[in-house]
């Protein structure tokens, strides 16, 4: 016999090996089942699935993408910030670090580049579904919670981009902020908001409004660092991944991918 | 060579760069029997190619199209670019298929089960694989951008927004910040939301078509690929310092000035028309703009109810369709004020900067 078949079937017969697959090479439809069933990432995908939906030609495997890059990004992103104080003092200085004393590192740039990717990918998943027409009946809420997804993924963009705390990160999202400013009713120079008050007194002003918040402070400063921070590793994708999850379960529930009744 | 970089310079300008964007839209909807045939979309990838490649020889040109952040903007046009001919191409032919009474590409096989391992599975990993390797590739080749330490004391010559939000950024040259960056861009959230309980139409649920569902496709489209990408495509490369146009071959000057002529509706009325001056109060000095605003807003869907959306209305009930057509609308006002604005100079409607409205 063959010795690398031979060592493979030593290792597979081992107690270790049958403690964490418990089941045999895939090459049967039992053990293909049992390969998806048993596995916590792969069950969430049917055993069996429609031939049509399959096809990389129908769903171009742009959810599935976009999912991967999630991955990517949290693992890129928890390893950033080993490296990464969200400090006036230090943000700037440890991006730096960063690029000048890891020879070869591209940690930053899979970071930065992965994220504009998936913008991308979300958008061309939306389309996809879009144009195969699958937010029609029974996954009109799905389509709902994708909505969702994609306001999340364009979020988490945005407050990654003030991290570096450089010249392109603050006046672009000075940009963002100001848009606070003019919400009808609850900005200081949104429309409608002046009427709010009590005798003389303004109820919304520079030092509450829907700007303020977004900022934790009149300008952009340590707090709006500290707070994009913590919305940009914790928040989002804590919410994030809470809907993906509410998402996987639906696309399945809603009877998996969709296909010509 | 010069001549040419002068010309596409003038056919970049806001007004005739959007025109042509609708116009193509137009074509694109109506003669994608031509466009899908692979041959035709192959010549013009190659041309397209081509004409970017040699416009990168321009120093003006390639210092904004190799911005570091500006990259992805190419992959997400080319992408979306090709994605949309894939999902026309296969729209054509299950149309052409049913058409003869055969059953769609879908069909044929969606009662066909497969095992997910290894046909799912192994389809996912390589994706995964060839994204991590395009991933690499990318990361290796461009450095993330850093700029100059964060400075409130430094206004640089154009503060822009990440490209994905460009497109309303572009959009504050029509609209105030409380439009252009709260309302819409809620709106457009909202519409996308309520968006699968206004398509009532049951076909074309989990196949491409094109003629099942046409006027989705070209309403939803219109609004992805004119005022979404196009606009995005606009703001990043064809506007410079102080938001003012510039050509895609131009330099950037940053003491560009653009007079600006606009004026409010009221002006027009009171002053230029019957030249006596704006009225002191407010309701009166605006009435013009906010006269026709109500209109546009409550004649045109009754109108059209009775007319050409007729079926539409009566499918829908009165609930669902004044919805979705008040959401139309505002979408439809965008490309309206754009072209009030470039014929009239035209800057509000209802301008009452007394209470920071202004529309
Ligand atoms: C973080 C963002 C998202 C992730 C990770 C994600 C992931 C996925 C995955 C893996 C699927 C299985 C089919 C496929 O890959 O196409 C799927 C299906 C689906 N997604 Fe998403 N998605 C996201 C955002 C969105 C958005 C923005 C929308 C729409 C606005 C959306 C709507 C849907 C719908 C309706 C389905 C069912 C499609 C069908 O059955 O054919 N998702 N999603």
């Amino acid at each position: 016999m063959n010795p690398l078949k031979k060592l493979w079937n030593y290792v597979t017969d081992t107690q270790v090996w049958k403690s964490i697959f418990r089941h045999g090479t895939p090459d049967n439809p039992r053990d293909q089942s049992l390969a998806v069933l048993s596995n916590v990432a792969l069950h969430l995908h049917p055993v069996k699935t429609r031939k049509s939906g399959v096809r990389m030609s129908f769903t171009w495997c742009m959810g599935g993408l976009t999912f991967f890059i999630f991955l990517v990004e949290s693992v890129t992103g928890i390893l950033l910030m080993f490296y990464y104080r969200p400090t006036l003092e230090f943000a700037y200085n440890d991006i730096i670090a960063l690029r000048e004393h890891v020879p070869l590192g591209i940690l930053r740039e899979i970071h930065r580049w992965g994220a504009h990717s998936m913008v991308i990918t979300v958008w061309l998943h939306m389309f996809r579904v879009f144009m195969t027409g699958s937010y029609k009946p029974p996954r009109e809420f799905n389509w709902g919670v994708g909505v969702i997804l994609l306001v999340l993924t364009m979020l988490l963009s945005f407050t990654g981009y003030l991290l570096p705390w450089d010249q392109l990160a603050i006046w672009a999202i000075t940009v963002g902020a100001n848009m606070g400013a003019a919400t009808p009713f609850a900005g200081v120079e949104g429309p409608g908001t002046m009427l709010l008050k009590i005798g003389d007194i303004s109820l919304v002003h520079s030092g509450n409004d829907a700007k303020f918040g977004l900022l934790a402070g009149r300008f952009i400063g340590e707090a709006t660092l500290l707070r994009f921070y913590v919305l940009h590793c914790i928040a989002l994708p804590f919410v994030a991944a809470m809907l993906i999850a509410v998402h996987f379960w639906r696309v399945r529930k809603d009877g998996g991918i969709s296909g010509p009744l | 060579m010069e001549w040419l970089k002068d010309v596409v310079n003038f056919l970049s300008n806001p007004t005739i760069f959007f025109t042509g964007a609708v116009v193509l839209w137009v074509l694109i909807m109506k003669y994608y029997r031509i466009w899908t045939a692979p041959k035709f979309i192959k010549t013009v990838t190659i041309l397209s190619v081509i004409a970017l490649g040699a416009a990168l020889f321009d120093p003006n040109f390639a210092k904004e199209a190799l911005k570091p952040d500006n990259v992805p903007i190419w992959i997400m046009i080319y992408s979306v670019g090709f994605f949309f001919w894939l999902a026309m191409r296969r729209g054509l032919l299950n149309d052409d298929l049913m058409a003869e009474g055969l059953p769609n590409l879908e069909k044929q096989e969606s009662d066909k089960r497969v095992y997910t391992w290894p046909d799912l599975v192994y389809s996912e990993l390589i994706c995964m694989v060839l994204f991590t390797a395009f991933l690499v590739g990318w990361s290796v080749i461009l450095k993330a951008p850093l700029e100059d330490p964060a400075n409130a004391g430094v206004t640089p010559a154009i503060a822009k927004a990440p490209w994905y939000f460009l497109g309303l950024q572009e959009i504050l040259v029509y609209y105030d910040p409380w439009m252009a960056g709260v309302i819409l861009p809620g709106l457009i959230v909202v519409g996308l939301i309520a968006m699968p309980y206004f398509d009532m139409n049951p076909k074309g649920n989990g196949y491409y078509t094109i003629k099942e569902r046409f006027w989705a496709l070209w309403v939803w489209g219109f609004g992805f690929v004119v005022l979404w990408i196009a606009l995005i495509f606009l703001g990043t490369f064809m506007r410079g310092p102080g938001w003012n146009f510039f050509g895609p071959f131009e330099y950037w000057d940053s003491h560009k000035v653009v007079a600006l002529a606009n004026i409010n509706l009221s002006e027009i009325v009171w002053v230029q028309l019957f030249n006596i001056g704006l009225p002191s109060n407010i309701l009166v000095r605006e009435s013009v703009g906010i006269i026709l605003t109500v209109l546009y807003m409550s004649v045109i869907p009754p109108l059209l109810a009775k007319t050409f959306l007729k079926k539409l209305y009566e499918e829908m009930g009165l609930v669902r369709y004044s919805l979705m057509i008040v959401l139309v609308l505002i979408m439809a006002s965008l490309p309206i004020k754009m072209y009030l604005r470039w014929s009239f100079n035209l800057k509000y409607i209802v301008s009452i900067p007394e209470y920071m409205f202004n529309l």
